[in-house]
């Protein structure tokens, strides 16, 4: 406990814990705020506003449709065969009123029960890079600068060091996790009051908030656990960072590149952010279009392949399992120079 | 006496594809007695760290036994943690945490009590720097900061890596007070240096290693006197003549170390065989004297580590011992 507690402290006294956690508030508290700004309110006088909007384009549309089917008649006595103007002048009508709904001219507004859930993605994917970056460096910067050696003189209990180091990265994460997705909760609640609407907000609406939440939240400690075994492996944060990137560069975009060029079927199936969105968003439903569009007959009806937060799970888990009990059978087996 | 620590027929070895294997510790056998300074020594590479690493659990032997304050490691190398400590080559640390924040975060980890803290700090005479960012330390105030926390557990056993490493000259004669004072303490010191004159004058025994084997071990006085006997120093009429002088005498079988104005002779049984062998190349001695050999010079002797001129030694370049016949018969490092 007494090991727990020293990492926990030792986590929260790090540079890098702070101003990654700093930053990643910044950015969150950023995208509110332009939430904030970009959205009003919807009452009386904007509805207002946007009839006479909307009236007003209406009318400016009859009259360029009117000067259109006067210049097309004048044309048309002119002998003009041109194919400017159609050859019957009055095909050229004006639209009708309806055309011009008042909704289209209301300025944008914040609906709560809509727009909230596409946030909790930006939310869980901002936790998620934190939650590697600070992970990654906690374990690495320890190998690196021989405070791992320091710690296992005190304790020569190599797996327990590791792991209780984890439980203390996990720990600090999941209430960094908690506390923003609360705030990220109330100031969004906040936004759609004063900025939108929050009509709509059934028990199972939040219920399947929370679990978007939930889900989030688990990314973000997925990933610090992956970010803290990779770096634990190559004994450097650089390991996971490089690897990281080595991932995104190698295995995402190449594979993406290669996949297209064999024309392969739902080539995002092997993407991983595929699987990362179908965790935080519950589903994606992927389309194949290429049957579509060699199909000259009817409308186009593309294959797809719906991959569930189930399937994610698996991938997750099978990551997790690998990366961190690599990291623990290496810990146990090399020497430690 | 009882031991703190006894190590016998200690073997690492490291395989490399390109290198092929390379022993670092071969058959190595080594006893301190408890409430002892001893001084560990050896060349670069010869296996000092490989040991104390071993020692400390962060190398899995290949074979050989140790014991630390009586209890076979690393199987049981826990319950004896909380009573070694130790520094291990440059200890290296945040550079963003202060020293206080530092040895708060161990004393944390090990349970020590946290008034220990300032024991240590003051100890280690960095009681009013305690509160600043370790990287605007010099190496020498790091230096202090690793002795700090190996002394933090109050250990019965204290393993120090060239503890000396950056200190100023002030520094060096507190961490030889220090040392003393924890050995009249009971606490038993083992310190590996290659600061030889400070090994002879605070160690109560040594062990050497070369190439990974126990090459001299004992009480520094029976060490000095053991290697003593045969070196003699010899300067001639003309200094220009040492060259000649040196070759003459290697040629004969003598060992000889070349120093800018005369030669020592290790392996002198008479003196007269100097003088004659000399005279009868022409070159004339002016002083043959019997020398006492301090710790270095025995050093270099045993390790086979002195400077020859004109040559470049290489790192592995040192005395490999016999195999048989000096080492221990399956006793625990004696």
């Amino acid at each position: 406990m007494s090991l727990y507690r020293a990492e926990l402290r030792r986590l929260v006294l790090r540079r890098l814990t702070r101003w990654a956690t700093v930053l990643g508030l910044a950015v969150l508290a950023t995208v509110a705020v332009g939430v904030f700004l970009s959205n009003q309110k919807i009452d009386d006088a904007a509805w207002a506003k946007a009839e006479v909007a909307a009236e007003q384009y209406w009318q400016q549309q009859v009259r360029q449709t009117e000067e259109i089917r006067a210049g097309c008649e004048q044309a048309a006595a002119q002998g003009d065969q041109s194919d400017r103007f159609p050859a019957d002048c009055s095909q050229i009508s004006s639209p009708p009123r309806d055309a011009f709904p008042a909704e289209q001219y209301l300025p944008t507004t914040f609906d709560f029960r809509a727009s909230f859930g596409q946030t909790l993605t930006a939310l869980a994917a901002i936790l998620a890079l934190v939650g590697f970056v600070v992970g990654s460096s906690f374990v690495g910067a320890e190998w690196n600068t021989g405070g791992m050696m320091t710690m296992l003189l005190w304790r020569p209990k190599r797996v327990t060091v590791l792991l209780t180091k984890l439980a203390a990265l996990l720990t600090g994460l999941l209430a960094l996790a908690v506390t923003t997705t609360v705030l990220w909760f109330g100031s969004f609640w906040l936004i759609a009051t004063t900025r939108g609407s929050t009509e709509g907000m059934t028990a199972g609406a939040w219920q399947s908030f929370a679990l978007t939440g939930l889900r989030g939240g688990v990314l973000a400690l997925v990933a610090a656990a992956l970010g803290f075994g990779l770096a634990s492996l190559g004994r450097h944060t650089a390991m996971a960072l490089g690897g990281a990137v080595g991932v995104v560069v190698v295995g995402q975009f190449g594979l993406g590149v290669l996949l297209s060029l064999t024309e392969a079927k739902f080539i995002e199936a092997w993407l991983l952010p595929t699987y990362v969105q179908a965790w935080v968003e519950k589903e994606v439903v992927l389309r194949d279009w290429q049957l579509c569009q060699s199909n000259p007959f009817g409308p186009c009806e593309p294959e797809t392949l719906t991959l569930t937060w189930q399937h994610s799970s698996g991938l997750l888990v099978a990551g997790l399992v690998l990366v961190l009990g690599g990291a623990c059978w290496a810990i146990r087996r090399r020497d430690i120079s | 006496m009882t031991a703190v620590l006894e190590i016998a027929g200690l073997q690492k070895s490291y395989r490399s594809r390109r290198r092929g294997t390379r022993n670092a510790l071969d058959g190595f056998d080594m006893r301190v007695e408890a409430g002892q300074v001893h001084g560990f020594l050896g060349p670069n590479g010869s296996g000092k760290t490989t040991t104390l690493r071993t020692l400390l659990g962060l190398i899995r032997p290949d074979g050989g036994r140790m014991r630390l304050l009586g209890h076979e490691v690393p199987a049981e190398l826990s319950a004896v943690a909380g009573q070694v400590g130790a520094i291990v080559e440059s200890p290296q640390f945040f550079p963003h945490f202060t020293a206080r924040d530092t040895l708060s975060l161990l004393a944390g980890a090990g349970q020590v009590r946290s008034t220990r803290i300032d024991e240590v700090l003051e100890l280690v005479g960095l009681r009013d720097r305690s509160r600043e960012r370790v990287k605007t330390y010099s190496l020498g105030m790091k230096q202090r900061l690793a002795v700090a926390s190996a002394l933090l557990k109050e250990p019965r056993l204290l393993i120090l890596d060239e503890p000396a490493n950056g200190l100023d000259p002030g520094g060096i004669r507190e961490m030889r007070a220090l040392m003393r004072n924890l050995a009249e303490a009971d606490t038993t010191v083992l310190l590996s240096s290659h600061i030889l004159a400070e090994i002879q004058l605070i160690c109560d025994s040594v062990t050497i290693i070369s190439m990974g084997r126990r090459v001299a071990f004992g009480p520094v006085e029976k060490v000095l006197a053991a290697h003593s006997a045969g070196t003699v120093r010899v300067r001639l009429e003309a200094v220009a003549d040492l060259p000649d002088a040196s070759e003459a005498l290697t040629r004969a079988g003598f060992r000889v170390t070349r120093e800018p104005d005369h030669l020592l002779l290790a392996g002198v049984e008479e003196s007269a065989m100097v003088t004659r062998l000399l005279a009868g190349q022409g070159l004339y001695v002016s002083e043959l004297t019997w020398v006492d050999a301090d710790l270095e010079s025995v050093f270099l002797e045993l390790t086979a580590t002195a400077p020859a001129p004109g040559q470049s030694r290489q790192v592995d370049q040192s005395a490999r011992p016999a195999t048989v016949g000096q080492r221990s018969a399956g006793g625990w490092g004696a």
